[in-house]
């Protein structure tokens, strides 16, 4: 784990068995900046869907590949970066899941996007190269 | 798995699961599991308690979406009780308070079965 001034990385392969330790390590940071539990909850949740979505979509649950996780603050914001090398996510074909019609047809997933938005004041998808990110911001 | 547990007893011929720890897209397969080999068996009337649970994402969701079809299906329910606030607030963000029955305590929900 590095640390400059106050950006903290972790380097993470994509499996879901890292995933309660990508959440511990959102929460540790987030905890340091004086936010509620609940916010604190909320980032942890965002973080995890983000994670799991590009272990299962971007690099189609292969394992061993790469993840970057960066957080930073100043004054005004948290933002957390999460990047991958695996398939970009197309954020305008994203349509909100009718819940009701995905039990209907006995389908999963689909929500995690979703919960993103709801969770966080503002997410960016970029992609640079053959690198996607995901960049969530929290107003403090 | 240390961070997420399932164990199942039996009242008044329901099946009640006590989950507890945390549900997310790594254990997810074991609720599945569990799930699953319940309603293999024609156990249909379920309970989730969750009062040990301290967080889910929505691949937990995922779990009790892929079943409730089915075990509806067949005249039988789902339904989930003690969740603490931070579990709720993600079943409600979502919606799923219209769509499952959810109660605070478990007598309420066996006593939802039993009538």
């Amino acid at each position: 784990m590095a640390t400059s001034n106050n950006i903290h990385s972790l380097s993470v392969e994509a499996s879901t068995s890292q995933l309660a330790k990508v959440r511990d390590f959102v929460a540790e940071h987030a905890e340091r900046l004086g936010l509620s539990e609940k916010e604190i909850g909320n980032i942890r949740l965002a973080v995890d869907e983000a994670y799991t979505n590009i272990i299962k979509h971007a690099y189609k649950n292969i394992p061993a590949k790469p993840v970057e996780i960066e957080l930073g603050s100043d004054n005004s914001q948290l933002w957390i970066s999460i990047k991958d090398e695996g398939e970009s996510f197309d954020v305008e074909a994203y349509n909100e899941p009718d819940i009701r019609e995905r039990i209907k047809n006995k389908q999963r997933g689909g929500m995690g996007v979703y919960l993103i938005r709801k969770l966080m004041d503002n997410v960016q998808y970029n992609r640079s190269g053959h690198m996607n990110e995901i960049r969530m911001i929290k107003h403090l | 798995m240390k961070n997420f547990g399932i164990s199942i007893r039996e009242v008044d011929n329901i099946r009640v699961l006590d989950i507890s720890g945390e549900l997310d897209a790594h254990t997810a397969s074991q609720l599945e599991n569990s799930l699953k080999s319940l309603i293999d068996q024609n156990e249909i009337c379920i309970i989730v308690n969750c009062k040990g649970l301290d967080y889910i994402a929505s691949a937990g969701l995922g779990v009790f979406m892929a079943y409730i079809e089915d075990v509806r299906g067949m005249g039988g329910d789902i339904k989930l009780t003690n969740m603490n606030e931070r579990v709720y607030n993600v079943f409600d963000l979502l919606g799923f308070p219209t769509l499952y029955d959810i109660h605070d305590d478990e007598s309420e929900a066996l006593t939802g079965f039993n009538n």
